[in-house]
């Protein structure tokens, strides 16, 4: 389904959404300042991996990307720019709109669509790279989704995953901070509960036969008001993990 | 180092998604609105950090003929020269002072005597800055010439194909993009607004301005001298303003040639524009010493109120601002270009850093971290220039001891004297 075979009133919705998504002084500006630290994390891993330049230009040239739960594409775009062919899977009809329009916008060639890495996994579909960014914190029956993405990376392929450890300062910071007092997010975004520590996640993954192959906190300082890669996986963290070669 | 296809045409410039698509790689536009020293730097900076995925532009309606010649001379700090060098500009300098040695005196106009507060040396020295403000032995500063400069700029902005075009970017088009006076539109990523302290772009695209007169009118000419400065840069502050004499390169009517950047109160300064040569060169003589032997005058002596300024914002969703039309500094410590050029360092470093992310080349987070990193570095330095200048021009008797005891102390103080050193050089 291409943008312009929506009717004229969603079309107009769906900008309207798509401006509220990229606005980087919008309700979506957390993920913005966000953003750079996960694009450096996932370039740096995927370029040490296929061996690339990560400072030269297109230096993800080729290589197929699945971005699972996708949103907005506020990832996926960036990423499509550095020469990646990705596909953004999102559950939700108005992120698959909003993603496209703004591809469209600026002119930026990637494949978005409605459904899920199961939906991808059935239809035999494999990537050099899987990314949930911020997903499975959100998903009912964690196994079975972490199973689904590890069986969508080709072999000698790359799975990174992104979420919320389960720790007090967790708590503290992505519950009681973000939600109640900074108001970065709706509350109830997150149920604390569900956050996976690093050991856990890792657990899963390699349940499924990936190697976890390092980790990286992300910490957010309020002095600088910046976000910055860290050791300190406490609260915010990302996770790699290989696929053996078949 | 950057090689683009053909200069793009005014009406043409921009991102048109078709060539985009066509290419499938990450296309980056960037327009410069003005060509003096930074906006030409920054052009040519973008350029070289980008590479051929870039298409670089300068606008400036004074691209139509050679500029107006500029009686100023800069000194260039170890900072501003590494850029100058990575551009490919500083090699077409030809002859640049070094400054070696800078000092600093603090007196009245009858003093026979000034005796020297506080001296820099080249570093190297047993109070150099830790870190890499300077390379072992390296000078202070190199004097260049407005003029020598721009020359250099413009050559090397021509070899490095980017587009000239003798156009003023007036503002908002309505239709979206930028505007030109001849009714084009220009639809780049991202504009750098570099066209001057009375900026017309700067108050189109709605950014204020804040400004506050020093009272003070500053002079700027060439003098010839007998005897040679031996690179030593010498400050005298005097109670009717800072008098700063620059070493240049020899040559001149009498072997040896300095530039003298003096300010004096605006009220005194009128005299003096009806004053004939020599009583001009007895007053400049009356400030400049006499070690240096006797002096004549190269170039006119022409007058210009001081002001301080600073834009209230640094950027926008789509534009930054660089150099003079950020912030204007007092001429006391020579910061301006080297402000300028340290603006442009940043700007283009962290563009880049979101282009080869794959963000877009205006990226919000970027333009934030720009404004954030410089805006309140030039306040500093801004409030520090003005600070020292207001102590300076000051007769009361107190003041001038607790002044002297203070610059006698920063003497004494080698970690003081390290931060003040890099800061002037442009790395602090």
């Amino acid at each position: 389904m291409h943008a312009s075979t929506i009717d004229a009133d969603e079309v107009a919705r769906f900008e309207a959404m798509a401006d509220t998504w990229w606005d980087p002084k919008g309700p979506m500006k957390v993920l913005h300042r966000f953003n750079p630290v996960r694009l450096a994390y996932i370039r740096h891993e995927a370029c040490a991996r296929f061996r690339r330049d990560p400072q030269g230009p297109d230096a993800l040239a080729g290589l197929s990307i699945a971005d699972v739960g996708c949103g907005g594409g506020v990832l996926s775009l960036p990423l499509a720019r550095l020469g990646a062919d990705v596909t953004g899977i999102d559950p939700a009809p108005a992120n698959v709109a909003v993603a496209r329009l703004q591809a469209e916008r600026t002119g930026t060639s990637a494949a978005f669509r409605e459904g899920t890495i199961e939906d991808a996994v059935a239809a035999g579909e494999r990537f050099d790279v899987v990314l949930a960014m911020e997903v499975v914190e959100h998903v009912s029956d964690v196994d079975a989704f972490v199973g689904s993405c590890c069986a969508a990376v080709k072999p000698g392929g790359l799975l990174v995953m992104a979420t919320l450890n389960r720790t007090l300062k967790s708590f503290a910071l992505a519950i009681v901070g973000a939600e109640y007092v900074l108001r970065w997010l709706p509350r109830g975004t997150h149920d604390w509960k569900r956050f996976l520590t690093p050991d856990e996640l890792a657990d899963a993954i390699a349940a499924h036969g990936l190697t976890p192959d390092g980790e990286a906190g992300v910490i957010y300082n309020p002095v600088a008001d910046r976000w910055s890669l860290s050791s300190d996986t406490d609260v915010n963290y990302m996770l790699t993990a290989l696929k053996p070669e078949a | 180092m950057q090689r683009q296809g053909a200069p793009p045409r005014s009406r043409a410039f921009g991102n048109s998604q078709a060539e985009r698509q066509v290419t499938g790689r990450q296309r980056v536009s960037v327009a410069v609105a003005g060509a003096g020293h930074t906006g030409l730097a920054a052009a040519l900076a973008f350029a070289e950090r980008l590479g051929a995925t870039a298409s670089v532009a300068v606008y400036d309606p004074a691209l139509t003929g050679p500029p107006a010649p500029d009686p100023r001379h800069f000194a260039l700090t170890p900072a501003s020269r590494r850029l100058l060098q990575r551009i490919g500009v500083w090699d077409g300098l030809g002859a640049v002072q070094p400054i070696v040695r800078m000092e600093i005196t603090d007196s009245r106009l009858a003093d026979p005597v000034r005796p020297t507060l506080l001296a820099f040396g080249a570093s190297g020295s047993q109070d150099a800055p830790e870190d890499d403000a300077a390379e072992d032995g390296e000078p202070l500063a190199h004097m260049a010439g407005s003029d020598t400069l721009r020359a250099a700029l413009r050559r090397r902005a021509a070899e490095a194909r980017i587009a000239l075009v003798p156009r003023a970017v007036t503002g908002r088009a309505p239709e979206g993009g930028f505007a030109l006076d001849d009714g084009a539109i220009i639809r780049p990523d991202l504009i750098v607004v570099a066209d001057g302290a009375r900026s017309r772009l700067r108050e189109a695209l709605g950014v204020g301005w804040v400004s506050r007169p020093f009272g003070q009118h500053g002079i700027v000419a060439t003098i010839a001298h007998e005897r040679d400065h031996g690179g030593v840069a010498v400050q005298h502050f005097l109670p009717s303003g800072p008098f700063a004499i620059l070493p240049l390169p020899p040559g001149g009517r009498l072997g040896h040639r300095s530039s003298i950047v003096w300010s004096e109160r605006s009220d005194a300064v009128e005299g003096l524009s009806h004053a004939d040569e020599a009583d001009i060169l007895r007053e400049i003589g009356r400030r400049f010493g006499h070690r240096l032997g006797a002096i004549a005058l190269e170039t006119p002596v022409r007058p210009y109120p001081l002001a301080a300024g600073i834009a209230r914002r640094f950027a926008g969703a789509d534009f930054a601002l660089v150099g003079d039309t950020a912030h204007v500094v007092h001429p006391i410590a020579g910061q301006g270009l080297n402000l300028g050029l340290g603006d442009v360092e940043c700007l283009v470093r962290e563009v880049a850093g979101a282009v080869r992310l794959g963000l877009e080349p205006a990226d919000g987070e970027a333009l934030r971290s720009y404004e954030r990193a410089r805006r309140p570095h030039t306040l500093g330095m801004g409030l520090a220039m003005a600070g020292l200048n207001g102590l300076f021009s000051n007769d009361a008797g107190p003041l001038r001891l607790a002044r002297d005891i203070g610059m006698g102390i920063v003497d004494r103080a080698p970690r003081l004297k390290a931060a003040l050193m890099r800061r002037a050089s442009g790395v602090g």
